[in-house]
């Protein structure tokens, strides 16, 4: 006897269901055994500040655990790819075996918003940049997310949680706020704490921690 | 004769005419020179206001200024005083040098956050704070240069560590990371899996 239609869309929206109550209990909780192998790893970077803090937080990082590395900037910054690149590349200086498999990416993302667009017309960019965050994370395959604040993490963040909750795959995010929010959440800050899709969430003063108790506060990066 | 002491001025990669302007003006200078500094050097970044070099050689205050240098930290290195914007990477290089900093607000900017992190850092007493260039002089002039904190930097090793836990890698140095079967990521791409076969047969 054929399923007919009905039973087919009941039957898609319990497995959805299921993924998605899956998901959310998942979402923040620690890993309960670590990767065997290393982890693929997105890094979001933003104008001024942001990318220096990123890039001292990567510093610190084991290498091996979180590799391959991509590194997602704006169109339009133009410092923050090249002093990625020159990380990298000090890194290749100091390691004996140089995998070319595993080497860095660079990738460009359009702008939500630029800053003093109007709102109108921001409407269809943030249309093209979704699409392009997600064609950016269906072909880096991030399976964590690093961003501390700049406008370009949340169409990546959110088009990797959506794949996350389809079922497609596993993308742990980790928000680092910048150190430059001492008392108010940026506005990436705030959507990603209380949507949630934040994994982790790290803010670097102790008032934000009290004002925001699901996040982590572990001193300062600078 | 005294050791020269000299102030440098930053607006990083910003235009901040109104601070340049602000220093440029004869009751900054004036405050500076009465305060025991002998000279002056402004970096104006993409700003458009100019200020007006000095000679220094009628007791005055020196002037010079350039717009960009990629040896900043030379600069701040030789400054007995800092004056700068409120971007996070002007206050923390200055600060991790040690040298006494007057951090100004750009009161043109919108959404501004930038004065919350100077605001702080005043409290703690690692810096001073001035809420808007006009009000520069008499931070010069009142400002306690023996109050100031050292900062101490923070250290990112803490959050890379808290990561590094959420995943269960154990830290370097430690042993070695949580054993057992596949990690969280795999067990979850089986279920994935599964769901996407079992559309692909409907």
């Amino acid at each position: 006897m054929e399923p007919d239609f009905l039973t087919i869309i009941a039957l898609i929206v319990s497995l959805l269901v299921i993924r998605v109550t899956y998901v959310l209990y998942w979402t923040g909780r620690p890993f309960k055994r670590a990767p065997k192998t290393s982890l693929r790893t997105m890094i979001v970077l933003g104008s001024g500040g942001h990318t220096a803090e990123m890039l001292s937080i990567v510093n610190v990082l084991q290498k091996d655990k979180y590799a391959p590395r991509s590194y997602v900037a704006a169109l339009t910054d133009n410092m923050s790819l090249q002093k990625a690149q020159v990380y990298e590349e000090s890194l290749q200086n100091h390691e004996n075996n140089v995998d070319k498999k595993r080497g860095a990416q660079f990738m460009q993302i359009y702008r939500s918003r630029e800053v003093g667009q109007s709102y109108i017309t921001s409407i269809g960019t943030t249309i093209v940049a979704i699409i392009h965050a997600m064609w950016i994370v269906l072909k880096l395959r991030p399976q964590v997310i690093l961003c501390n604040g700049p406008g370009t993490c949340i169409p990546l963040c959110a088009c990797a949680y959506l794949l996350k909750l389809i079922g497609w795959r596993w993308c742990t995010t980790i928000y680092i706020e910048s150190i430059a929010r001492v008392k108010k959440l940026s506005l990436s800050g705030f959507l990603l704490y209380k949507l949630p899709l934040a994994d982790q969430f790290f803010v670097q003063w102790p008032l934000l921690q009290q004002k925001f108790p699901r996040s982590q506060y572990a001193g300062r990066v600078m | 004769m005294g050791e020269r002491k000299g102030v440098f001025v930053t607006v990083g990669t910003t235009s901040f005419d109104k601070l340049v302007a602000a220093v440029d003006s004869e009751p900054v200078k004036a405050a500076l020179f009465r305060r025991g500094f002998s000279h002056l050097q402004i970096q104006i970044g993409r700003g458009t206001y100019i200020p007006s070099k000095v000679s220094g050689e009628d007791g005055e205050l020196e002037v010079d200024y350039f717009t960009f240098s990629p040896t900043i930290a030379d600069h701040l290195t030789a400054a007995s005083l800092v004056i700068s914007h409120a971007g996070s990477g002007s206050i923390f290089e200055t600060l991790r040098l040690g040298k006494p900093l007057v951090v100004v607000v750009n009161e043109d900017l919108m959404d501004n956050h930038q004065a919350e992190l100077a605001e702080e850092l005043a409290d703690r007493k690692h810096l001073f704070f001035a809420r808007g260039p006009h009000l520069l002089a008499q931070t010069i002039e009142s400002m306690d240069l023996e109050s100031l904190v050292p900062y101490t930097p923070g250290n990112p090793k803490n959050i890379a560590d808290q990561i590094d836990a959420f995943f269960g890698f154990s830290s370097p140095g430690e042993g070695s990371d949580q054993k057992g079967g596949e990690g969280e990521g795999a067990s979850v791409s089986k279920i994935s899996k599964l769901f996407s076969f079992f559309l692909d047969s409907l």
